[in-house]
């Protein structure tokens, strides 16, 4: 169950309590995040709105551990991440965090297949195993013929269900994702978000998205806007069955 | 793990004109430095090729070269008789030699250039026996006859085998070509020793130098210490390759470090070379570096996946430099021999340690450049990175 009243027990997949984020800007000290709370338990799927600035995006990049709090911690499946070290946080994103982009940041040089295997290259497992693996997670988003196609030759929606597989094929703790289909038609975007709607309900991922669409965020459990640094409940999102 | 290799060449592939910049400047630097160290190599094996380490040069004590040396005839005997001297049927296996220097025309030019001309004793080839006659015959004992050095037979007018020649006062007839494997003999001009010195009006029964075949190259030590106890003999002796050895030094020292100025100073251009086509991959694959980032790659992978990148770019210019260079290998050239002002004749050496030498100036500019980018690469913040264009 999603809660951002600080009072989700400590048994929560997700644990936010006090989350502060500041920047300062021509030296000016803006404040993106301000006492924000969050409980997010496993297998759950939270959209998170908000109009442009509100700190969508800073609030995603503390909860992958590409971004240090002001103040304030974050615990993830037991583990409080606001306080490791620069190279332990890029071992615990490697377990522990999948990310979805809108841009999808495939490497262009590499197939799908190379793009998808590159996380099991942080992993110990034999060059067989990884190739199972990543046929497996291809397959799993519809693209089992495409393993040796080169982003260019993929079309957008193609691309985003590599940069899903990349996600899940290391199968990390919990899925970011960062405007999914902001990139994308609607009807490549109805396809995505079909895709990460049966991420959750068939096998049980953890998914926080942040979107601007609402149509997007309906397909989540829960959508939380973002105001003045906190997370609200929204009045029309909280609830899809 | 690291971040793939492949991922690099396909890189380096995909961005191949910003690639080419660098490579073609280290292409450039590295053809350069192996292309002067080649020419020193060449000159020096020239000179050190001209010395037998089973041969003794024998020199007025403190003379720098043959040209200020003084030995007598009555020394010249001392010597013959002295322990590890190599003796055939004819007698002692040693050669009093003079030398003087006489301008030739070059047929490249008709430039005139200053020839060593060397009057050593009949009993010469078997004291140097790589030397050997390759057309005509060796010269007559007394008379005005020429052997000559197969560099100078080609390089010069009036030495073809059957020319007439005057000089130093004399008409001298070019009897005999001969071949000393590429030493620096075959830029010399032969004649006796004792028709030199009463052409050249010199004093009788003095030489400048003299050469002794010994029984071994071990024979030096005993040889040495023997002259060097006589009180009659004020001379200096060296095993005769030290000498060449030594001669070469000058100018050998000259070319390497004026190849290795020009080479450091177009290093430093291919090294900003390196350096811009590095940072312009890092900012231009920012967003790339920052998911790899995002996915779990650590720093230090990053930096050793963009060093890795610099120092294949620096490979490939360093291996198309050494390409460039290889061509030269063999190809003759002259210079003129600062010991002796005399004009030698002389040709590259690429050799296998000198193209290993130029790969590794090429890597080693490929890391200089290669670091701050890569360093930069690693730094840049993800969060910001990802959203880059």
């Amino acid at each position: 169950m999603v809660r951002v009243d600080g009072n989700g027990g400590a048994a929560s997949l997700i644990h936010v309590r006090g989350l502060d984020k500041k920047y300062t800007r021509g030296g000016e000290e803006i404040h993106v995040l301000q006492g924000l709370n969050l409980d997010v338990d496993s297998g759950d799927f939270v959209a998170f709105m908000g109009p442009s600035g509100s700190g969508k995006t800073t609030l995603l990049n503390l909860l992958g551990g590409l971004d240090v709090p002001s103040a304030g911690t974050i615990t993830v499946a037991g583990d409080e991440i606001t306080h490791m070290s620069a190279s332990k946080l890029t071992d615990w994103r490697a377990r522990h965090v999948g990310f979805i982009f809108q841009m999808y940041n495939l490497i262009p040089v590499l197939t799908a297949f190379q793009n998808v295997e590159l996380p099991l290259l942080l992993t110990k497992l034999s060059k067989s195993d990884r190739k199972k693996h990543v046929e497996t997670a291809l397959q799993l988003v519809g693209l089992g013929d495409r393993m040796k196609h080169y982003p260019r030759q993929l079309s957008g929606g193609q691309e985003q269900r590599v940069a899903i597989a990349r996600a899940i094929v290391s199968d990390p703790t919990f899925l970011l994702c960062d405007e999914p289909t902001g990139d994308l038609d609607r009807k490549a975007a109805d396809e995505i978000m079909e895709l990460i709607g049966r991420l959750v309900q068939e096998y049980g991922k953890t998914v926080l998205m942040v979107t601007h669409d609402p149509a997007v965020a309906k397909q989540a459990q829960v959508t939380l806007h973002l105001e003045k640094g906190s997370l609200v409940d929204a009045p029309e999102g909280a609830g899809k069955p | 793990m690291a971040i793939p290799v492949i991922y690099n060449l396909r890189s380096v592939r995909a961005r191949w004109t910003s690639a080419i910049v660098a490579i073609l400047g280290i292409a450039g630097t590295v053809s350069v430095f192996v292309a002067m160290m080649s020419l020193a190599r060449g000159f020096k094996m020239t000179l050190v090729s001209s010395g037998s380490t089973q041969n003794a040069m024998v020199r007025r004590a403190g003379s720098t070269s043959e040209i200020d040396g003084a030995v007598s005839l009555e020394q010249v005997k001392v010597l013959q008789d002295a322990p590890g001297v190599a003796r055939s049927d004819a007698g002692p296996l040693v050669s009093a030699e003079v030398v003087v220097i006489a301008a030739f025309p070059l047929k490249s030019s008709g430039t005139d250039a200053n020839v060593q001309v060397r009057g050593v004793s009949p009993m010469v080839l078997r004291v140097r026996d790589n030397i050997k006659i390759v057309a005509g015959r060796f010269f007559q004992p007394g008379l005005n006859e020429l052997v000559v050095g197969n560099h100078a037979a080609t390089s010069y007018q009036g030495l073809d085998l059957g020319d007439t020649i005057k000089f130093g006062g004399g008409a001298w007839k070019v009897v005999g070509v001969f071949d000393s494997g590429g030493g620096a003999f075959d830029s010399e001009v032969w004649a006796d020793a004792n028709v030199v010195n009463q052409v050249y009006h010199r004093p009788e029964n003095v030489f400048q130098s003299v050469t002794a075949h010994l029984t071994s190259p071990g024979a030096l030590g005993a040889f040495k210490d023997a002259l060097t106890a006589d009180p009659r003999m004020t001379v200096e002796v060296d095993r005769e390759r030290d000498y060449y050895d030594k001669q070469s030094k000058t100018l050998t020292t000259l070319i390497v470090v004026l190849g290795t100025i020009v080479a450091v100073v177009m290093g430093i251009g291919a090294v900003f070379g390196a350096l811009n086509t590095m940072y312009s991959a890092v900012a231009e694959r920012s967003r790339e570096i920052a998911t790899m980032r995002a996915l779990g790659f650590g720093a230090g992978s990053v930096v050793f996946s963009f060093l890795i990148e610099a120092l294949l770019i620096s490979f490939l210019g360093g291996l198309l430099g050494c390409l460039l260079v290889i061509p030269l290998n063999g190809l003759t050239t002259g210079t003129m021999n600062f010991q002796t002002f005399t004009y030698l004749a002389f040709a590259f050496r690429v050799t296998p340690e000198l193209l290993l030498g130029g790969i590794a100036f090429a890597l080693f500019m490929g890391l200089v450049g290669g670091v701050p980018p890569a360093i930069r690469a690693a730094r840049q913040p993800v969060s910001v990175a990802l959203r880059a264009l």
